[in-house]
This record gives C-alpha cells, sequence and structure tokens, in this order.
C-alpha cells in the first residue's frame, strides 16, 4: 500500500509519504494533534488531499496527477470510527445488512461466520442504543468487514471505551488479527494496544512521518524520542513452551526464555510480551543472590539520552549462550538507566553484560 | 355554523395541506445546505429564510402584492406569459403562505440535520452508500423528529396567518376567504356567536395540535 498526502491547515501541514504491508495490522501512533486520524480519513477519501496519491494492492485509489479521486463511497473498504457510529434508527441486524447490500454481498457470504468471530449473534435484534460500547463497536467492526473491503481502518476503535470494555473487544481484536487477510490500518495513541496489536508501526509527530517499519524492530529503536517517552520498551514474540509445576509459564523465543505468572493459555501458542526498559537494570555478571528471575545475557548495541532527566536509554541484544566472539543475532531489548550507573559500570556499546528484567507485560 | 364559515374552513385545510408539502419539498434542500455548507453566503440566506419571523406580516403581504401585481417584474413576466396573475388567487395565497411559513419549517430541518453531524453520512459513505442513498437512508429517517416537527409547525402557522392572506388574497368567498379572515368578518358585523365557533374551534386545533407537539418531544417517540 502507497499512501503519500499533503494537507495545508492554518499552524498544522501534513505531509506523509508511506510505504506500508499488504498484510497485517498497521498501526499509526502518535500524540492527539499529530495528524494520524488526518492520514485515516484522506486514506478513506472522507478528505481530499489535493495532488496526493494512494493504492491499495494494484487498485489506485487517487492520483491527483492523473484527476482520479475515487469517493469514499467507491473506496473498497471498510471504517471503523472511534465512536461506534451505527445508525440509530435500525437495528443490529439491519446496520450489519447496511453495507452488506450496498457492497454487493446481498447473499451475506461470511456472515454466520462473522457473527461468531466479533460474537454479536445474540444482539441481532437489539436497538445500538441497547448496546453496550463494546458491543457497539464489535458490530460495526462486523458491519465494516461484512462490506469485504481490501483494506480495514480503524480509529481510535477502543479510545471511547473504559479499560474493563477495552479488555472485553481486545481478544475480538487479536481472533481478527489471526483471521483477516487484508490490512488494517489502526490508529492509536495508546502505547499497549499498539504493542499488542500491531505488526508494523508507524510514528507520527507534528504531520510528518518520523519513524515507520515493523513492530518489534521499530519499538527498539533509541530515537523515537518523546512519543513513547516512560512507555519504551521491547517485544518479545515468544511461545508458552511449558507451565512449570511451581505455576510459572516458561516462555520461550529465538534467544532465551522468560518466567512469567501462568495464564490460561493453550501450550504452544504463540505470546506476544512487552518488556519496558524502566523494567530492566544491568549488572556486569550474572550474580546467583538476586530474587530476579529473569536475568539474560545480553551485549550493548548502543546508547541515547532517555526523555527523563539523569536517565540513559541502552540498547541490547541477547545473547543466547553467553558471551561469544562472533556478531550476537538474539532479539532486541531496550534498559533505562541512570547516568550515574551507566558511568560507575563503564557501559559502553560492545560490552557484554546481563539485563535483570523486573516484570514482563503478555501481551 | 353557515355554508360560509364550511367554505372557508375547507379552503384553510386546503391551503395548509398544500403549502405543508410544498414547504417540505422547499425547505428540505435549503435546511441540508444551511446545516453543512462552510459558504459565506449562510448568513444572509440564513437571515432572509428567517425574516418571515420579524416582519409584520403586512409589510411581507405589501411587497408581495407589489412584486407579484401588474407593476411588479414577476407580475408583469407573468402577463407577459399569458399566465394569471397572483394577487387575490388561491394560487397566490399558496406562494405568500409558503414564504411566510418558510422559517418554521426550515430551522427545526436545519437543527435536526446539525444535530446528526456528519459522522453517520460518514460511516455510510464507508459502507458504498452514494450521497443521495445516504440522505434518504440515514439523514432523513435520523431527522424524523424534524420532520415531524417542521410539518406541524408549518401547517398550524399557515392556519393561522392573517396579515399575508388579507393583502395577497383579499377576501373572497370561496376563494380566498380563510378562516382567519372570516372571523375577522363575523366580528366587523357584530355576529359575535359565529365568530365564537370559528375562533373557539382554532384554539382547540392549536391547542391539540401542541400538545401532539410537546406531548409527542417528551416521550421522545418519534425516534422510530
Amino acid at each position: 500500500m502507497q499512501a503519500r498526502f499533503r494537507l495545508d491547515y492554518p499552524g498544522f501541514t501534513l505531509d506523509v509519504d508511506l510505504t506500508l504491508p499488504d498484510k497485517g495490522i498497521t498501526a499509526l501512533f502518535g500524540p492527539s494533534g499529530s495528524g494520524k486520524t488526518t492520514v485515516l480519513r484522506c486514506v478513506a477519501g472522507l478528505e481530499h488531499a489535493v495532488g496526493g496519491y494512494l493504492s491499495v494492492g494494484e487498485h489506485v485509489l487517487q492520483d491527483d496527477a492523473r484527476g482520479l479521486f475515487l469517493p469514499t463511497h467507491k473506496r473498497p473498504l471498510g471504517v471503523v470510527f472511534q465512536e461506534a457510529s451505527l445508525f440509530a434508527h435500525l437495528s443490529v441486524r439491519k446496520n450489519l445488512e447496511y453495507g452488506m447490500k450496498r457492497a454487493g454481498n446481498a447473499r451475506g457470504e461470511g456472515f454466520e461466520a462473522m457473527l461468531d468471530l466479533m460474537g454479536i449473534r445474540a444482539l441481532l435484534e437489539r436497538d445500538p442504543e441497547r448496546l453496550s460500547g463494546g458491543e457497539r463497536q464489535r458490530v460495526a467492526i462486523a458491519r465494516a468487514l461484512l462490506t469485504r473491503p481490501r483494506l480495514l481502518l480503524m480509529d481510535e476503535p477502543l479510545a471511547a471505551l473504559d479499560v474493563r470494555r477495552k479488555r472485553e473487544i481486545l481478544p475480538y481484536l487479536e481472533a481478527l488479527r489471526e483471521e483477516l487477510d487484508i490490512p488494517v490500518l489502526y490508529v492509536s495513541h495508546a502505547p499497549d494496544e499498539v504493542a499488542g496489536l500491531a505488526d508494523h508501526l508507524v510514528l507520527i509527530d507534528g504531520g510528518r512521518v518520523t519513524a515507520s517499519g515493523p513492530l518489534v524492530e521499530t519499538l527498539a529503536r533509541l530515537d523515537l524520542g518523546p512519543a513513547f517517552a516512560d512507555d519504551a520498551g521491547a517485544v518479545l514474540e515468544t511461545t508458552l513452551a511449558a507451565i512449570e509445576a511451581d505455576g510459572l509459564a516458561r516462555l520461550e523465543f529465538p534467544g532465551g526464555q522468560l518466567f512469567v505468572a501462568a495464564r490460561a493459555r493453550l501450550v504452544g501458542s504463540r505470546l506476544r510480551c512487552r518488556i519496558h526498559a524502566r523494567d530492566v537494570s544491568l549488572a556486569l555478571a550474572a550474580h546467583g543472590d538476586s530474587s530476579i528471575l529473569n536475568v539474560l545475557p545480553a551485549q550493548v548495541v548502543a546508547l541515547a539520552e532517555a526523555e527523563t532527566p539523569g536517565h540513559v536509554l541502552v540498547q541490547l541484544r541477547l545473547v543466547p549462550d553467553g558471551p561469544s566472539d562472533g556478531p550476537p543475532d538474539g532479539p532486541l531489548l531496550l534498559a533505562r538507566i541512570t547516568e550515574r550507573s551507566r558511568q560507575a559500570l563503564g557501559i559502553a556499546p560492545g560490552l557484554n553484560v546481563v539485563a535483570q528484567v523486573k516484570s514482563v507485560a503478555l501481551l | 355554523m353557515d355554508s360560509s364559515s364550511l367554505a372557508a374552513i375547507w379552503l384553510t385545510l386546503k391551503l395548509a395541506t398544500l403549502v405543508t408539502i410544498l414547504l417540505l419539498v422547499v425547505a428540505t434542500p435549503l435546511a441540508w445546505w444551511l446545516a453543512n455548507t462552510r459558504s459565506r453566503l449562510k448568513g444572509p440566506v440564513g437571515a432572509v429564510v428567517a425574516l418571515p419571523l420579524v416582519l409584520p406580516p403586512t409589510v411581507l403581504g405589501f411587497y408581495l402584492l407589489v412584486v407579484f401585481g401588474p407593476h411588479g417584474f414577476i407580475g408583469q413576466a407573468m402577463g407577459a406569459l399569458n399566465l394569471h396573475r397572483l394577487p387575490f388567487t388561491f394560487a397566490g395565497l399558496v406562494v405568500a403562505s409558503v414564504i411566510y411559513s418558510l422559517p418554521f419549517v426550515v430551522q427545526p430541518l436545519q437543527n435536526a440535520f446539525e444535530a446528526i453531524g456528519r459522522r453517520p453520512l460518514e460511516a455510510a459513505a464507508s459502507l458504498r452508500a452514494s450521497p443521495w442513498d445516504a440522505f434518504f437512508s440515514v439523514a432523513v429517517p435520523l431527522a424524523r423528529p424534524g420532520f415531524v416537527t417542521a410539518a406541524i409547525l408549518g401547517f398550524a402557522h399557515t392556519v393561522g396567518e392573517f396579515g399575508v392572506v388579507l393583502m395577497m388574497g383579499g377576501n373572497i368567498p370561496g376563494k380566498t376567504q380563510v378562516l382567519s379572515v372570516k372571523i375577522y368578518d363575523f366580528v366587523e358585523n357584530g355576529d359575535y356567536t359565529q365568530a365564537h365557533w370559528l375562533a373557539g374551534g382554532m384554539v382547540c386545533f392549536c391547542f391539540v395540535v401542541l400538545l401532539l407537539l410537546y406531548g409527542g418531544r417528551k416521550r421522545g417517540s418519534w425516534s422510530r
């Protein structure tokens, strides 16, 4: 997918040029007012960035150089807005059918499967106003997907929900990630959502793209600036290898293993974990006398000033088999330590250290 | 009640019904435009539409008479086309009433469209509805309470007008003599009994209309 937009507002210019993968979830992440929602609206055709270009797969939806600008209703995409924007005068079933009929899916292909995927079968005859916020969003997602779009756009679909409703809907979004074979553009300003759901990350600030790349690599970068600040941290893709006798789950990843409190998941399932930089401390050698369980050998790759005064961010590469001569190839991790400790320990690129992980967030 | 009273009632109902239908046709696109435009003309157009709210009906009636009369530019144009001029005809009453009651229909509709906002229409567009389709399948049903209010106000206001119809229509029994003018006639001739019948009827009618309007609004039963 290719998108090139430039829009001038008084005091704000949006100028983006993006090449994004044609599958998986791409998160547009940035503070409010950064222009991420405007990018989404441009893709949807709700905003016309004159001189822009947009293609999804081999479909060109906008190319002003050739005088092409498809209006929203002629674009093969689905949109889920921040508030569900279900039609208040129609039942859930009629809402779902609204898009299906108009998108040439009158026979309702995939209708039954979608009801189960989004868990909305029991809501069909209800009015939107009698649904909870989470239920409304699930209906809105189903309604968008039943038009069989080639691209799904989601504009902070969880932002209007409280924590409980968010937790209620996240499993459905994860299920989507497994089931969908179309790309998703997901706008969010919540680091946890992005780290948990996205495959690809685009950072937007002040109307410009400041970083774009695969999620795991991008989150481990040192130059993301204030976008993550206290939330800086790397993501590890792991497999639940075993649940041990003492109730801890053993997660394996290329380059090591982690122990976390077990949650009811099937052994063998994929688990994404997030390790905040603030939860990682460094030592020069592994001591047997610490209560910290997850101690991972690593090599310092680079350092940068952290957003917190007096602190530095350290980018580490995990080294599976302890110090070795060859270049390490494990995943990246971030640690945030004080400048004072950095000097005391003499931490510099190339140094072998051990990373002590105080806590791991399962996503 | 004598036959001329019945004729006046019948004429009034015929006029109000026709005017209400015409008003809904004219006011809907106008209200939609006013609710959605970012044009600089929005202010002036809105003000012109609202003028009948504040102008004395005789002022409006006077100018309508001038413009549509034999020396007015529309009157002359109609004369040139061999059309019957509008003053002192039923058609003239209809035209005058549409203009006079316009704000009572435009404003509830405009408020209703503004209350809906852009989002449901954007959602409809993202579900492949063309702008016309989205208007009729989403905007109109969601604005239904506005349409009910607009129709009731337009109808009731047309029934109740006096100054404009007297100026534009005159007082021709069976042709342009509406209820309010008929009551005026009875009073002028000292026939208070007949005036009571009509005036009392009007009070009842207006009360029932307003009861429907406010009662319905309280229950919120118009949303479906």
